[in-house]
């Protein structure tokens, strides 16, 4: 008998079991409800992804994930109001915020008041109201079947739908925040559409944290839609728990001339796996998408990208930089495919990693999948120790080696970073980088 | 004042030091010739506290302190500086951002107090004037496309800034011009300090017409083969190595 039947592992069951239970309290109107049982259905088939699958070889969440906590609800007052006191470091930068608490967006501590040509709404409200947004871009942004987004459209209950009118130029960056405030694990699905109109000029920040010690989930997507000659940056920070696992989707979508960059700063969560796949629908879209991950302890962190170049004279750049020390894991897979109408594709993607200790483990698998000819393509990955000559020079200057090794690092990371547009951010990030390097260097005076 | 005592060293199981003995006083200006290849940037390096080499017997006192036991930051802020041969280019490491933290870390090392940014940039212009390095220079990245000799003078600036006590110029005028070796000979010149010394590692005689020597040591195979005053370094410019290489054979 070759067939196996595939033997449950706890987390599996527990989803399984779940959505029938849950799935009539789910928002949405019929064409919801079809959407949720349809992605459930995928889940039902395949589990969780496992590493006999190509895109999962180096993250076997099947095995990583030990447990599939409860489902979060809409948040209580006092609940609200602690996520609000937390402090973020993204305080500083004057931004206007959407706070999500457990998913869940709350009116009362994001900013009152929108700028003109910003709408924004409830997508635990949209859902159930059968919102033609939903109906016209809900998993529109990329045809790329993918188990993460089939698990967030089963059980999606929160997150924003926020709307750019064409050629709105926003002063102020919109900052998508999500707070996670809980004691117990618990299981998020927020889904963010952001829908930019012609000529719109905005910057986007995403952060997403929450409390050490507790293995709370998010399996977070957020669909960006870039209409012609709109100019979008996003800067993502993922700063969750020690124990989080942060499964996040970033779905974008480009039309026309769109000028579209991107950064991803992650941190400290214990397990996630953030993916961005890009559509480049129209001819002369500017793509870059970049990322700083710092990792430590037993953190296993996967970036998995897939650019599709679907439209002819588009430019994708991609500069990704791993810093692992300890047992850390770092999984890098960039894809460049290039269909065969999209000539004069010019695409760039590499990664480089820089391990710390002998017990960390980098994983690059960059690929090109190209059906053009009069394209400009390449990638390149990189892996290894600090340059031991470099170290000692600067030790021989003064510097202890953590020292020594965090002024190359921070200048590493610091090309990753330099290539973000909105100067406070560029800030942030670096503040962020030189207090891990910080931490670091504590922990080795302790040692 | 230096001392190094019958030091064997060898690099991946290679022999490169055989017994060498050598002693710098305070004040003294110490100049170590020697054909290509007998060991003179692995004793600089040795000294200094690089970790490849492995030290298999003999000891280096630094007023009286055995900076064996010491990594080499430590050795850097008890007062000893390598100017080195080939100085090292760090890109996306801010040369000032670079050189203060070298000075704060020093300090802090020795339990001193912090120095004032404003005193800091003071100092570090004051030096580059004086070796005729351009500010634009210092907002590069370290040695960062600078030239050969644009590389030594910057290795001179660091030395003037962190003022230390004991200073090893391996080969810094290989590379210079003309103009360059002077303005270098005298910024080490205006370093000269009845409680510093200096240990100049040079292939040339004209170097030490500059920065005069009080002694001058050949090395030869791993080992200091002879040892003379000034006039040495003159004999050597004339008869060259010829004797010295089968002398330690
Ligand atoms: N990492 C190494 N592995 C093996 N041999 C080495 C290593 N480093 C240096 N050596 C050898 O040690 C010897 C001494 O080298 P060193 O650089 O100290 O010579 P030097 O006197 O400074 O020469 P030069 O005048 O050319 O600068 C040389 O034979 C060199 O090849
Ligand atoms: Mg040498």
């Amino acid at each position: 008998m070759n067939d196996v039947t595939p033997i449950r592992t706890k987390a599996e069951n527990a989803l399984l079991s779940r959505f029938p239970q849950v799935k009539a309290g789910l928002p949405g109107d019929a064409s919801i409800r079809h959407l949720r049982d349809d992605a459930f259905a995928s889940f039902e088939v395949s589990g969780l992804p496992h590493r006999r699958i190509e895109a999962w070889h180096y993250t076997d969440l099947r095995s990583l994930l030990r447990d599939a906590p409860d489902l979060a609800v809409v948040p209580p007052a006092h609940v609200v109001q602690r996520a609000a006191e937390h402090a973020s470091v993204l305080d500083q930068v004057p931004a206007t915020r959407l706070v999500m608490v457990n998913g869940f967006y709350d009116t009362n501590i994001s900013t009152f008041g929108l700028p003109a040509g910003v709408v924004v709404k409830d997508m635990h409200t949209a859902l159930g109201q059968s919102e033609p947004l939903i109906a016209s871009h809900l998993g529109a942004a990329t045809t790329t079947p993918d188990p993460l987004i089939a698990l967030n459209t089963a059980f999606m209950n929160g997150g924003v739908i926020v709307t750019i009118a064409p050629h709105t130029k926003l002063d102020l960056p919109l900052e998508l925040r999500f707070v996670t405030e809980t004691v117990d694990a618990i299981a998020m699905a927020p889904r963010v559409l952001v829908i930019v109109g012609e000529g719109a000029d905005v910057t986007l920040l995403e952060s997403h944290q929450g409390p050490d010690g507790v293995a709370y989930q998010t399996n977070a997507v957020v669909e960006i839609f870039g209409a012609e000659h709109s100019r979008i940056e996003h800067v993502r920070l993922s700063a969750g728990g020690n124990h989080a696992v942060d499964l996040s989707t970033l779905a974008v979508n480009l039309q026309r001339e769109a000028n579209f960059r991107s950064l991803h700063c992650i941190t400290t969560p214990g397990l996630a796996r953030h993916q961005v796949f890009a559509s480049l629908q129209g001819e002369g879209i500017a793509f870059d998408v970049d990322g700083v991950a710092l990792l430590s302890g037993t953190q296993h962190v996967d970036t998995t990208l897939a650019i599709d170049h679907a439209a002819p004279g588009c430019t994708s750049r991609e500069l990704f930089k791993t810093v692992l020390d300890a047992q850390a894991t770092g999984v890098f897979q960039g894809r460049i495919m290039v269909k065969q109408i999209a000539q004069q594709t010019d695409g760039k993607m590499m990664s480089q990693a820089v391990l710390l200790s002998d017990d960390a483990r980098m994983n690059n698998k960059p690929e090109l999948e190209i059906f053009a000819d009069d394209v400009v393509c390449g990638h390149g990955a990189t892996c290894g120790a600090l340059d031991d000559d470099l170290l000692f020079y600067l030790m021989a200057r003064g510097l202890p080696r953590v020292e020594a090794e965090a002024l190359m690092l921070a200048a590493f990371v610091g090309e990753a970073f330099e290539k973000i547009r909105h100067d406070g951010m560029r800030d942030v990030c670096e503040a962020l980088a030189g207090t891990w390097l910080k931490s670091r260097s504590t922990a080795t005076k302790q040692a | 004042m230096l001392e190094i005592r019958n030091l064997h060293v060898s690099i991946e199981d290679k022999k490169i030091l055989n017994g060498l003995t050598l002693t710098v006083h305070d004040g003294e200006v110490a100049a170590i010739m020697g054909p290509n290849g007998s060991g003179k940037s692995t004793l600089s390096y040795v000294i200094a506290g690089k970790p490849d080499y492995e030290v298999l017997d003999g000891e280096i006192l630094l007023d009286g302190q055995n900076v064996l036991e010491l990594e080499a930051h430590e050795r850097a802020a008890a007062g000893l500086f390598l100017a080195f041969q080939y100085p090292l280019e760090i890109p996306g490491v801010a040369t000032m951002s670079f050189l203060k933290a070298a000075m704060n870390s020093q300090r802090k090392i020795r339990g001193e107090e912090e120095m004032a940014t404003a005193d800091f940039m003071k100092a570090v212009r004051a030096a580059a004037d004086k070796l005729g390095i351009p500010q634009d220079m210092l907002r590069r990245g370290l040695n960062v496309g600078f030239s050969g000799g644009e590389k030594k003078r910057m290795e001179i600036l660091q030395m003037a800034l962190l003022a230390p006590n004991f200073c090893i110029l391996d080969e810094t005028d290989s590379g210079l011009d003309i103009d360059a070796l002077k303005v270098v000979s005298e910024g080490v010149n205006a370093l000269r300090d009845p409680k510093r010394a200096f240990l100049v590692i040079t292939h040339y005689q004209r170097l030490l017409n500059y920065i005069v020597p009080d002694t001058v040591h050949v090395m030869a195979h791993g080992q200091v083969v002879k040892s003379g005053g000034k006039e040495l370094a003159l004999e050597l410019e004339a008869t060259g190595y010829a004797d010295y290489k089968t002398l330690a054979a």
